[in-house]
């Protein structure tokens, strides 16, 4: 069959297959409808529920004003497919085109989507994520369980400052809870936004009777004798009681059930390229799996064309709209993957959004209001251009930065800005941690003093 | 009534938060919280709230011939 004719009756009669049922998957599924795709089409997804939306799960569910169990994504389109909830994937075989399910069944397709996701990064030592009290929050069936346990809880102990674990501490003081933060960078969101804003964001989280610890890890958790999480102890060697511990020590891609399968696949999640088609290992691209959400990985022209794997909302709508069009495309009518990152947090009363990719900026302006009034404009500069930008409630102001970065302006940017601040004036390092420098190695601590009973103690670093 | 909120594309306008308080609230003076889920009785609010809102970043299940705007706004995503 000529490359046009297997289009037209791929689009017609084809059979269509998305691994991930989740906000990248159902959006992919309504743009194939909605595009003419008549063939089949079945959605597999590990979690028994239709797909739902996740940012409510640490913000209105963990507060009381929403349910875990109504988040249901609303639907934009008629999508007729066969769903296969609550079975996992567990293999792809990519010459026979067909994957394996769960359960043993096997579903063969014209075209694959994968967008898996991620999912949260455990505990790392077993028996103590095992003990009564300790969670993670990533599936509503996560925030379910959390929020119950939070109406009893004496204090809550959040593990890792980042996103995710900083608007459950925020959560979880609205519900006058004690809580202790725990994390082992110099503040909280470093990571993803700096140190500058980081340092803002401790100021927050202690205005808000936050016990903020950073520089910190913790070392071990324990129970008591009925397996209830008691304490941690973390590693300046106090220790923290807590009867509820949250593990938000970021995520993990969904991607060991496509081991062995030939695709580009790992922890770093499977990359693409920017029309969304999968590499296999050998660095070729693939004509018929695509990527898109969480679990992608693919190249941004706007940034240096570095593989940006991203866990944004916007993110997982915009790719799955381009796989789901490329999916259904000939080579020339595809499109590339071009969204500027974005995301958005809300946490203490504050609203905080980015767009470009912060984490790239060698340097920050405060452009517009004043960081000690947490409300301002910061924006990233990386080889003199401006390459991402960040709100603290000052939203409004976002979309002109977003302009400013898609059109590689020249960074400090050198318009009069509204409410410009001598404290503004000058660039200064934005405080990255060092991407080549391990932030989680291992402690190691001497004891003893004769020769003979030197002991090294080594607490081993956690990924 | 399944619904949900482009929180990329809002920017803190408060319409919704005052045309269907029981469903949008503003928690400081940006961040909006809403419930995903909202009673069928508040139809008639949330869906003026979609119109209403000046970046289009509601989104809201079986609202009929009023879907079409919303669905365009939404699919720009950013």
């Amino acid at each position: 069959m000529d490359g046009d004719g297997y289009l037209e009756w791929m689009r017609s009669e084809g059979r269509i297959v998305i691994v991930g049922a989740s906000l990248a998957g159902l959006r992919a599924a309504e743009t194939l409808r909605e595009e003419g795709f008549t063939g089949s089409l079945t959605l597999i997804g590990d979690e028994p529920h239709e797909p739902y939306d996740r940012p409510p799960l640490s913000k209105q569910v963990l507060l009381g004003t929403a349910s875990a169990d109504r988040t249901l994504l609303p639907r934009r389109w008629a999508i007729d497919a066969t769903w296969r909830l609550g079975v996992a994937a567990t293999g792809l075989d990519m010459a026979a085109k067909r994957v394996r399910l769960a359960d043993g069944d096997e579903v063969g397709y014209d075209r694959l989507l994968i967008a898996t996701g991620v999912h949260a990064r455990p505990w790392p030592h077993e028996t103590e994520a095992d003990l009564d009290g300790v969670f993670v929050l990533r599936t509503r069936d996560d925030a379910a369980r959390l929020q119950r346990r939070l109406t009893s809880a004496r204090r809550v102990l959040v593990i890792g400052a980042g996103f995710t674990g900083s608007e459950i501490a925020s959560a979880c003081r609205e519900r006058g809870l004690p809580v202790t933060v725990v994390e082992r960078a110099a503040a909280p969101l470093v990571g993803a936004l700096g140190g500058v804003v980081g340092q803002v964001a401790a100021e927050l989280q202690r205005e808000h009777g936050v016990d903020l610890r950073c520089g910190l890890m913790v070392t071990g958790l324990e129970g008591d004798s009925a397996g209830r999480l008691r304490c941690a102890h973390l590693s300046d060697g106090t220790t923290v009681e807590a009867d509820v511990a949250l593990v938000s020590l970021g995520a993990t891609r969904n991607t060991a059930w496509l081991a062995g399968s030939g695709l580009g696949a790992g922890p770093r999640g499977i990359a693409c390229d920017a029309g969304c088609r999968a590499f296999d290992v050998r660095g070729i691209v693939t004509d018929d799996v695509f990527v898109a959400g969480d679990v992608a990985r693919s190249p941004h022209a706007l940034f240096g064309y570095q593989f940006l794997s991203l866990e944004h909302w916007g993110n997982a709508v915009a790719q799955a709209e381009v796989a789901a069009h490329n999916m259904i495309s000939s080579s020339s009518e595809r499109r590339p993957h071009l969204w500027v990152p974005a995301f958005w947090s809300s946490q203490f009363g504050v609203s905080i959004k980015s767009v470009g990719v912060p984490s790239l900026g060698e340097e920050i302006l405060i452009a517009q209001g004043a960081l000690a009034e947490r409300r301002f404009t910061g924006v990233y500069g990386y080889q003199g251009r401006v390459i991402a930008a960040v709100t603290f409630d000052q939203t409004k102001w976002l979309e002109f930065y977003q302009r400013l970065i898609e059109g590689a302006a020249p960074f400090p940017p050198a318009f009069p800005m509204v409410d410009h601040r001598a404290e503004g004036l000058r660039p200064v390092p934005a405080d990255f941690p060092d991407p080549s420098l391990p932030t989680h190695g291992p402690s190691v601590t001497l004891s003893g003093y004769s020769p003979t009973d030197r002991r090294v103690a080594f607490t081993p670093g956690r990924a | 009534m399944r619904l949900v909120v482009d929180l990329n594309r809002c920017q803190g306008y408060a319409q919704c938060a005052f045309l269907a308080p029981d469903v949008f609230a503003m928690h400081g003076d940006e961040a909006l919280l809403y419930n995903p889920h909202a009673d069928d009785a508040q139809r008639e609010h949330v869906v003026r709230a979609a119109a209403a809102c000046p970046v289009q970043a509601i989104l809201v299940e079986d609202m009929g011939d009023a879907t079409a705007p919303v669905r365009e706004g939404l699919s720009g995503g950013r």
